[in-house]
């Protein structure tokens, strides 16, 4: 607590390495104040250093405390701090690069995630639906079966094709004759009772299987004056069976076409 | 008395309430330490002198701490503060060895 009583006459400049000013405390007062104002001062001096040192011991602590934290690279020399940096700095340009990347593939991806979905869907059902119309994909559903028996080999290739012209009219969506797949562009051809379908000869009884609305079909078969009475009168009979499933596996090749091409406004 | 008491005072405080330096306090908080560390060192050499005085003690401990601080912020403002630092930090070392080799002799009277 006797920290500061200031000798009468200080030495000034006695001392070994007291030649700067701030070094603490080579001073003394000339002249004394009272003991009143004296032991008042002494106080607030002594409360002044031991703020002081505390702010200090304070500091101390927190700066060995934050020091030992970065230790590792304060302690590095320079060289390794610049290989680190030039590491560090290459890493995040990949890294930034990467970024970049992917936020590019996500935007991409987010944009047409949706369009592209909707829009493969869409082409994969028109595709199936054109398959089956053009004889490219098997198919499957209720239909009827129609075998047409000609001993006499009196039915015409104008009768077939009534017959196929009847049942696309009354729905039928896709059918075959003995193993070959009627399309767009099937040719009936050849003389009666040798008839070819395609250049496939057909072989009594005609064998058709159709898929389509089984009733409208085999009631736009037996139509008075239809093809069916018609083909009787030559000498043929026709059995028509409906069937809840049917399968038509018979496929063509795909027609493409040589001179037409899709036009504008498609 | 006082002094070492302020001193274990502010190391319990500073081990205890760990707090963070903050980002503009971190280059001027090591030179400050040093700085004051330097007037402590350079009052207590005058105690054994015996010309210690409380108010020189104390505006020498302040005003080192705001020289110090200011030397190193001019350095960082011209581009030199690594450098300045390092010369505040070797000339407050040298006084406190030479502080320290007075407190030697009057220690140990060598």
């Amino acid at each position: 607590m006797s920290d500061a009583p200031p000798p009468g006459t200080p030495p000034p400049g006695q001392s070994p390495a007291g030649a700067s000013p701030a070094d603490g405390g080579a001073a003394g007062p000339p002249a004394r104040p009272p003991a009143a104002v004296r032991r008042r001062r002494n106080l607030v001096a002594a409360a002044l250093i031991g703020v002081l040192t505390m702010l200090l011991g304070f500091a101390l602590a927190v700066q060995v405390r934050n020091s030992d934290e970065a230790q590792m690279l304060a302690g590095a020399r320079e060289e390794d701090l610049v290989r680190i940096l030039d590491e560090l700095a290459s890493r995040e340009e990949r890294l930034r690069a990467q970024l970049a990347e992917q936020r590019a593939a996500l935007r991409e991806l987010g944009g047409s995630g949706s369009r592209t979905g909707t829009a493969l869907e869409d082409a994969r059902g028109r595709a199936e639906a054109l398959g089956i119309l053009n004889g490219t994909l098997p198919a499957q559903g209720p239909g009827l079966t129609l075998a047409i028996d000609d001993p006499s080999g009196e039915v015409r290739v104008s009768d077939v094709i009534d017959v196929i012209q009847e049942l696309r009219g009354a729905g039928a969506e896709t059918m075959q004759v003995d193993d070959v797949r009627i399309g767009l562009s099937t040719a009936v051809t050849g003389t009666a009772g040798n008839l070819r379908v395609d250049g496939t000869p057909l072989r009594s009884p005609y064998e058709f299987v159709v898929l389509g609305d089984p009733q409208g079909m085999e009631t736009a078969m037996n139509i008075p004056g239809g093809v069916v009475q018609r083909i009787e009168r030559r000498g043929g009979t026709v059995r028509i069976a409906q069937s809840p499933g049917l399968v038509v596996d018979a496929l063509r090749p795909l027609d493409r076409p040589q001179y037409a091409s899709p036009g504008p406004g498609g | 008395m006082i002094p070492i008491l302020g001193l274990a005072a502010g190391v319990l405080l500073g081990l205890v309430f760990d707090p963070t330096v903050p980002l503009w306090l971190q280059p001027y908080l090591p030179i400050a330490v040093v700085a004051a560390l330097d007037a402590v060192f350079g009052g207590f050499r005058a105690r054994l002198d015996g010309i210690f005085d409380a108010k020189v003690f104390v505006i020498s401990f302040v005003s080192n701490v705001v020289v110090a601080g200011l030397i190193v912020f001019l350095g960082d403002q011209l581009g030199v503060g690594a450098q300045l630092s390092t010369a505040v930090v070797v000339v407050l070392g040298i006084r406190i060895f030479g502080n320290a080799a007075a407190i030697r002799r009057h220690v140990f009277r060598a």
